[in-house]
């Protein structure tokens, strides 16, 4: 027996179909109305211009790999956080403070990953700056462009 | 459940389904143009003026090149996988819209037809779901091309994406406090009578806007496929129709972003003085489609006028306003929202 506010999930099933059907058509299309041509680089990967070298499954930084992980972690807890804001009228101000405990682990993981440097891409540029007149201080400013043309 | 289902609502929905779909991809065609007109216009130029008048049938031309190009797929790259990344990219943006409600409910033939393909009571996070399959069409596309290029920009697009997505999930957080529904024909019936929700929530708002951008990869936030350094990106090896879904897919993703944003934000179909018109309810349902997408065609043209105003971010700048700015920020949001919520009512 169908409660009357269950959802009616079938449209999503048509939808779907219709979809798959429109870009299984459009690629299916494409592929018998375009040209073919063969020659000896039409295969070559595109870098440009210049002769590809090597494969390119290449190492990348650990850095998106670690954005990746911090993602999962903050995005399960939204969807803790989602499901306190729908019923915020029911809990009142003994549920906020309980959320106000869980978000505030979720500041402090955060802050912890913005203290490692983890949220830094790049090189930082005042840092550096800051280093290089550390570096030049008490030299003459003259000297140390003279160095750098030599 | 299935007991329901009679013929004349299969048909009904189907034919719902072709029209949103049809709707979903002539504007996608049509913003390419605007977005060229626009961006003509704005640098002094003239903008395509050759097919048709006022080169109205570009679009139309652009796409038919597209069928007749070659497919090229290149010799090292995995096939299946590259096949199938614009195929899912295209799919997610267009699975989209199923959940947004176009309008209020027509009355034709007896019967209460609703403008929506399906009002489920997880719209929301059936948005946020299929927008973040989306990913996977630029990850597996932009890994299997087996070019450095699309390489670099496939992980740049992964993390900005993801990134984004969770700035945008908290700044969502604080306007469900206010509905207390996560069905989009809630939220926007609630606005009926109210005001627009824009104004409980306009940090969210920001936030979710800045967060749009980026979730289409759009210029300020475009570092997935910036031309100057990357090639093309996620995209560099690919031709033809593929290539066509990709960028495509993009347009439909901004259509489907301002709807969603209008839906949540700005009443949905609803407009001002809508309850003190006198006419028929098909009529005001009518009304109310039009007063929905010209609030899409607002946002649209913002989306564009952005793009050839603000210069492209440096990617740790973009990083840095994700999770040093927005997510903060949305936190915030979210904490205060929640205890004024809590003062107000008690």
């Amino acid at each position: 027996m169908p409660s009357p506010s269950y959802p009616t999930l079938w449209p999503f099933l048509i939808y779907g179909i219709l979809v798959l059907l429109l870009a299984g058509g459009m690629l299916f299309i494409s592929h018998f109305l375009g040209e073919r041509h063969q020659e000896k680089e039409t295969d070559e990967v595109y870098e440009a211009g210049i002769e590809a070298t090597g494969t390119a499954r290449l190492l990348f930084p650990v850095h998106f790999y670690l954005i990746a992980m911090f993602f999962v972690i903050f995005d399960l807890e939204a969807v803790f956080i989602i499901s306190w804001a729908i019923a915020i009228r029911d809990v009142g101000w003994g549920g906020y403070l309980a959320v106000v405990i869980f978000v505030a682990i979720l500041v402090a993981v955060l802050i912890y990953e913005w203290r490692i440097g983890a949220l830094n891409f790049g090189p930082q540029g005042k840092k550096i700056l800051r280093a290089y007149r550390h570096k030049i201080k008490g030299v003459n400013h003259n000297e140390v462009v003279d160095k750098q043309n030599n | 459940m299935l007991l329901e289902i009679s013929a004349f609502l299969v048909l009904e929905k189907l034919i719902l389904v072709a029209i949103i779909l049809g709707i979903s991809l002539f504007i996608a065609m049509y913003s390419t143009y605007a977005e060229r007109k626009l961006a003509a216009f704005i640098q002094d130029r003239r903008g395509p003026n050759r097919a048709g008048i006022f080169g109205i049938l570009q679009p139309l031309a652009d796409g038919g090149k597209l069928f007749f190009k070659e497919e090229i797929i290149p010799e090292y790259a995995n096939k299946f996988l590259f096949i199938l990344g614009p195929a899912i990219f295209m799919i997610t943006a267009c699975m989209t819209s199923a959940v947004i409600p176009w309008g209020s409910t027509l009355h034709i033939f007896g019967k209460d037809i609703s403008l929506q393909v399906a009002d489920v009571n997880i719209g929301i996070l059936y948005i946020f779901g299929v927008v973040s399959l989306g990913v996977y069409g630029i990850m597996v596309g932009g890994w299997a091309s087996n070019n450095k290029y699309s390489l670099l920009g496939t992980i740049r697009a992964a993390s900005q994406i993801i990134s984004y997505e969770l700035a945008m999930g908290l700044s969502l957080i604080a306007l469900l406090m206010i509905t207390g529904s996560l069905s989009l024909k809630d939220i926007v019936e609630q606005q009926s009578h109210g005001v627009w929700y824009i104004v409980y929530q306009p940090i969210g708002f920001l936030i979710f806007l800045v967060c749009a951008f980026a979730e289409c990869n759009r210029t300020p936030f475009d570092l997935a496929e910036c031309d100057s350094e990357l090639v093309m990106g996620f995209h560099t090896e690919y031709s033809s129709m593929k290539l066509g879904f990709y960028l495509f897919a993009e347009y439909i993703n901004m259509f489907i972003s301002s709807a969603v944003m209008v839906t949540l934000y700005f009443g949905g179909y609803n407009f001002p003085g809508m309850h003190s018109l006198h006419v028929s309810p098909n009529t005001l349902t009518i009304l109310g489609v039009i007063a929905f997408f010209v609030k899409i065609f607002i946002f649209l043209f913002f989306f564009i006028w952005v793009r050839w105003t603000v210069p492209r971010f440096r990617y740790d700048q973009l990083m840095k306003l994700g999770w040093k700015m927005l997510i903060p920020l949305a936190i915030l949001n979210l904490l205060i929202t929640g205890a004024l919520m809590l003062y107000l009512h008690h």
